[in-house]
């Protein structure tokens, strides 16, 4: 299988351009006076709107890369540059989803995903608001508190509070790693939805293969301590996704392999 | 037999009463005023208008010193607790003026402000920045990376970010060190009374004292402290009930 292609089968050759490039990132920590590699030798391209996993087992650095794409951590070297200017630091144009941990506690459901809308005029504000609720199925929590609400509600809300602010990017790390099992998969269907629809670039940290193949166009194989990248892996199959596919198995297994695991137990 | 649950405090107190009454009975001239003579006590306050006086003029000292102790811990907590470099350079002094008792200060606040309400109000103050500052650096410090991290996603600045993200996620805890240091100050205005002025409660409870042994007038006293900081008490924690912080409390359970 090749998979050193960079250009996708499904998408037209003329609507691509590069959002984001990772060029030569290194990343060494300090812990207790030794120093650490966490990434070593990161390349990768990632045009515009494309949705992207990166894979790994945990440990592997893949959060770390997507922090530090973010801006919430600098490269010890190497750069990260997103519509070719070098990230410098955190942006609304790029908002980061934190699983459901990121939800305000002390907001309302609306008074979240209104959190970025400060500046813009209230009216605007209100019916982009309810846009976003009603986008992420939660007529009728508008004024409960998330205390009050499921683990997947509350991820929905913080998905809203990002879609809210129009971002070009979305990161989002093991968003669904909370959830229980049915949750995970209605969610992961919304998520293609609301990605169908807005056409954000994301960049989705995950380390379960299945998720990877159902939802990305490229998946990113990363390999453990230090994290590198170890394959990318294009998904050309169209949405929706038949997960019994022989497509989609052969892929499954590919990846498998390639972190070097059989698939009978 | 099976009581209200209301009643079982009341009875019990009742039950006390009776002992305490009895007590006093047996060895009338080794012990205290019993309940009757201080409940007599309290009635002779009330004739002579003093009850309302002298807790209007503690409650004074108290609201006053309680205020300003938390208009300059809370913004102060909130910068220090931010900064790591501020928090490096203050942390020394903080944990060195911390163990002193706020009654350490009363020489000090007659020095400066002579003997009157504004020596009081500074003792109070010494007694509740400390622990508020305190409480609010430590609250900050607690706040989880990922509040923080999603405020700057969303382009706050550092004013926007302590206002926006950082108050409203130490808000339940503040309330509590809220709640302790009112209790706290309520402590101090008595103590501070005794010496620093010639109003309040603290100074009705060494007065009965000094000009005649009334100790049924201490006992008074002491029943309307009690008293006057349960009522406190209780204020302040219906404000913890309030729905923005309710979180707060919810998250624990």
């Amino acid at each position: 299988m090749s998979t050193k292609t960079m250009i996708e089968t499904n998408t037209p050759a003329s609507t691509l351009r590069h959002k984001l490039r990772i060029d030569d990132v290194n990343m060494i920590f300090t812990r207790d006076g030794k120093s650490l590699p966490v990434l070593e030798n990161i390349n990768l391209e990632v045009f515009d709107g494309e949705f992207i996993c990166l894979l790994g087992p945990s440990g592997c650095g893949k959060s770390t890369l997507l922090s530090a794409i973010a801006g919430f951590l600098k490269p010890t070297s190497g750069d990260i540059l997103i519509d070719g200017e070098i990230v410098r630091g955190p942006d609304p144009r790029r908002i980061f989803v934190f699983q459901e941990r990121g939800v305000f506690p002390w907001l309302t459901v609306e008074g979240n995903i209104g959190f970025g809308l400060g500046k813009l005029p209230r009216a605007e504000r209100s019916r982009r608001i309810a846009h976003y609720v009603k986008m992420v199925g939660l007529e009728g929590f508008e004024k409960s508190y998330p205390h009050e609400l499921s683990g997947g509600m509350k991820q929905r809300v913080e998905v809203a509070r990002a879609l809210a602010v129009n971002p070009d990017v979305m990161f989002l790390d093991e968003p669904f790693g909370a959830l229980d099992s049915i949750t995970r998969m209605i969610m992961r269907g919304e998520l293609l939805r609301i990605w169908q629809a807005e056409r954000k670039t994301i960049l989705f940290v995950t380390h379960d293969i299945d998720e990877a193949v159902q939802l990305a166009d490229r998946v990113v194989v990363m390999s453990a301590r230090p994290g590198r990248i170890q394959e990318i892996v294009p998904i050309d199959i169209a949405h929706p996704r038949d997960i019994s596919s022989p497509r989609y198995l052969e892929l499954r297994d590919g990846i498998l392999s390639q972190i070097g695991l059989a698939h009978n137990l | 037999m099976k009581l209200p649950v209301w009643l079982r405090p009341v009875l019990f107190i009742l039950v006390l009463l009776g002992a305490w009454q009895l007590a006093v009975y047996l060895h009338p001239h080794q012990l205290l005023p019993g309940p009757i003579k201080t409940a007599h006590g309290i009635t002779d306050l009330v004739h002579h208008g003093l009850i309302i006086k002298y807790t209007v003029a503690s409650l004074f000292r108290v609201t006053w010193g309680f205020f300003l102790a938390v208009i300059v811990a809370v913004p102060l907590g909130l910068i220090i607790g931010w900064y790591r470099r501020a928090e490096l350079a203050f942390n020394p002094i903080l944990q060195i003026l911390r163990p002193i008792s706020p009654l350490a200060w009363i020489p000090i606040a007659i020095l400066w402000f002579g003997v009157g309400d504004l020596a009081a109000v500074f003792l109070i103050f010494v007694g509740c920045f400390l622990p508020l500052l305190l409480t609010v650096i430590n609250a900050v410090q607690s706040v989880p990376a990922v509040y923080i991290n999603a405020g700057r996603n969303f382009g706050l600045g550092p004013v926007t970010l302590m206002r926006r993200v950082l108050y409203p996620a130490i808000a339940p805890r503040l309330m509590t060190g809220l709640r302790i240091t009112l209790g706290l100050a309520w402590l101090v205005v008595v103590a501070a009374e005794m010496i620093a002025v010639n109003s309040g409660l603290g100074f009705l409870i060494i007065d009965a004292r000094n000009a005649g042994n009334r100790y049924d007038l201490v006992l008074a006293g002491m029943v309307i402290i009690g008293v006057v900081g349960l009522l406190l008490d209780n204020g302040i924690r219906s404000l913890e009930r309030a729905k923005a912080l309710r979180w707060g409390y919810a998250e624990k359970s």
